[in-house]
């Protein structure tokens, strides 16, 4: 696998495999990722920071004060050198209820939109969207915020080209092909479809996030009454230690 | 028994915040934190507090705290003066130095001069710390009190300070305001733009739009136009404190602390670390021009600036006796002739969203 060492200021430097969304791209982020994980782990690489593993590359943050770039780059290249080949984390599986359409106010004002682009009915929108099951590919823009593939291709589309100035927190998403939840309020500019009653992201829990690179998730259409309900439940779910674990359904079932 | 200091008016925007929380980026949680952890450190060493305790960081000016029961000892830093109104006269204190607040006393920090935030450190600041910091992220409502901004009537717990005179202290070498041009490492997608966007990026000077928060500051100047083959968007990837985004329209964006942890547009350069702070504090219309650096300068340029922050740390002394020379008002003065009152400016500060961009 090819790759290409980026400069991001003194602080930062990003080892770039590729410039799309690819499977292939993401496991060989995953096995430097944990190549340096164990390399950590194992007391090297003194003053590395953190990793933040991307669909297409990896950005080793490290401080200036304790360690240089010259300290570190050669042992980053031999991990890169050793992992390749080595295989992704298969993660839980969740299914996730969604309100779809515009029946929650503020919330999938698309999808209507959506539909006529696709040159589908919004009920075959849903259908489809509601039939997958995707995988976490990253986390990242804002905190529990999991970036999610492959929509259907007949409903791939652009983002909007007017982005949003507040997208309301629980905002189910897709754009390219890609389908998100949003997590909390923000601007945005994907296209909104539904809602998704399910808190995502608590610093009560112990990993904080409950979706998490290599996990598994489709989604179950519900109706209004079941959505109010799970919505009262948001606020216990976020404050209990434990994340709602009543959603997985398979896969690595433990609870963190 | 722990004593209270009460906020009056938050001003534009304060938040408490410690030195951030990292580790954390890959779930997509910013370091938060001071955006002038040099300046958090000093108000801190001041107090004799550990230097990366929680403190209050304002933005523009209108912050005015009150003591309730107890007296309340605390210090600030950035560039500003500030009044104590109590029973008495008020009297005007200068920053950089620690203070007595007795009860029932208020302090109403003036506006920042030439910059944009100030800080306000409490001895013995009592702040839960969420994912290991007391950070306020109020986006996701980590840190702080209860995850939220301060606003007026919020409380704030510090532990009570009991008997005998505590010597005041100020700092006897100030922090330099500085007017070299901001360094920058070109990259990680500099290839996106062409030569003489590059050329104007580092000949310009670009000016600090209001639209700057604690996410990021946009600025204005010259436009820079992405090669066309490459386009203005790239695969989301890893952004940090520093990167410099450009979107299609041409006009950087610096993330900041509170930044998103990815972005979908190409980041022409990124601010090293030694300077971020001194961008970061930047007021709405303060020029800047950036100029390039290598990696290894760059982390020389940290070493250099920690090196000169532990000597302004190792130097703070007892403050000055009455009559004697009050070194931070001549330097005030020097900055802006007449004291600018900041309680006319609540919402100087633009929220700014734009710089958001998932993918």
């Amino acid at each position: 696998m090819t790759f290409r060492i980026l400069n991001a200021g003194d602080t930062a430097l990003t080892i770039e495999f590729g410039d799309r969304v690819d499977r292939r791209l993401l496991a060989t982020v995953a096995a430097l990722d944990e190549a340096l994980a164990q390399a950590i782990g194992k007391g090297g690489l003194h003053g590395v920071v953190e990793t933040v593993p991307t669909f297409r590359s990896l950005t080793v943050i490290y401080d200036p004060l304790l360690t240089s770039r010259a300290e570190i780059e050669p042992a980053i290249r031999a991990a890169i050198s050793s992992s390749a080949g080595a295989s992704r984390r298969v993660g839980r599986q969740w299914q996730l209820p969604v309100c779809y359409g515009d029946q929650i106010a503020g919330c999938g004002p698309d999808l209507a939109d959506l539909a006529v682009a696709c040159g589908l009915p919004p009920a075959e929108v849903i259908r489809l969207h509601a039939s997958c099951t995707y995988e976490v590919y990253m986390l990242g823009f804002l905190p529990g915020f999991a970036f999610m593939g492959d929509l259907p291709a007949v409903l791939s589309r652009p983002r909007r080209s007017e982005p949003r100035l507040r997208v309301p927190a629980g905002s189910v998403a897709t754009a390219g092909t890609l389908t998100a939840i949003y997590p909390w309020p923000s601007p945005g500019g994907w296209h909104l479809i539904g809602a998704c009653p399910v808190p995502l992201f608590s610093a009560a829990w112990q990993q904080a996030a409950l979706l998490l690179p290599g996990d598994r998730v489709s989604f179950r259409a519900v109706g209004e009454a079941e959505y109010a309900s799970l919505v009262a439940e948001q606020e216990t779910t976020r404050r209990s230690p434990l994340p709602p674990i009543s959603f997985l359904v398979g896969g690595d079932q433990t609870v963190r | 028994m722990s004593a209270l200091l009460e906020i009056v008016s938050a001003g534009a925007m304060a938040s408490i915040q410690d030195l951030g929380r990292p580790g954390l980026r890959r779930l997509g949680v910013p370091r938060a934190g001071a955006l002038e952890p040099g300046w958090l450190r000093l108000a801190n060493a001041l107090l004799g507090n550990a230097q990366d305790a929680p403190a209050i960081e304002f933005l523009a000016g209108g912050l005015s705290v009150r003591a309730l029961a107890s007296p309340v000892h605390l210090a600030f830093s950035g560039h500003f003066s500030a009044e104590v109104v109590g029973a008495g006269e008020p009297r005007r204190v200068d920053s950089w130095r620690s203070l007595m607040l007795a009860p029932g006393e208020t302090l109403r920090c003036g506006m920042p001069v030439q910059c944009r935030v100030g800080y306000l450190a409490l001895a013995g600041i009592r702040v839960p710390r969420v994912l290991g910091s007391a950070s306020t992220y109020a986006r996701a409502g980590l840190g702080g009190l209860d995850g939220r901004l301060l606003a007026a009537g919020a409380r704030l717990s510090v532990v009570a300070y009991s008997g005998g005179e505590r010597i005041l202290r100020t700092l006897r070498t100030l922090p330099p305001v500085e007017a070299a041009p901001i360094r920058v490492v070109l990259g990680p997608q500099d290839d996106y733009f062409d030569a003489p966007s590059i050329e104007h990026f580092l000949s310009a000077a670009y000016q600090v739009s209001p639209a700057a928060d604690r996410m990021g500051m946009r600025l204005d100047g010259p436009l820079l136009r992405h090669r066309p083959d490459k386009g203005a968007e790239i695969t989301s990837d890893a952004t940090v404190p520093g990167s410099i985004q450009v979107p299609g329209q041409g006009l950087p964006i610096v993330l900041l602390a509170d930044g998103q942890t990815a972005g979908g547009y190409p980041k022409i350069a990124t601010v090293i670390s030694a300077d971020l702070p001194r961008l970061a504090v930047m007021a709405p219309g303060q020029r800047v021009r950036f100029t390039a650096i290598s990696v290894a300068a760059a982390e020389l340029a940290a070493r250099v600036r920690e090196a000169a922050l532990r000597a302004m740390i190792a130097d703070i002394g007892p403050l000055a006796e009455p009559g004697g020379v009050d070194l931070q008002a001549i330097y005030v003065a020097n900055l802006v002739s007449g004291v600018v009152d900041a309680r006319a400016v609540d919402g100087a500060v633009a929220p700014i969203d734009i710089s958001l961009r998932e993918e």
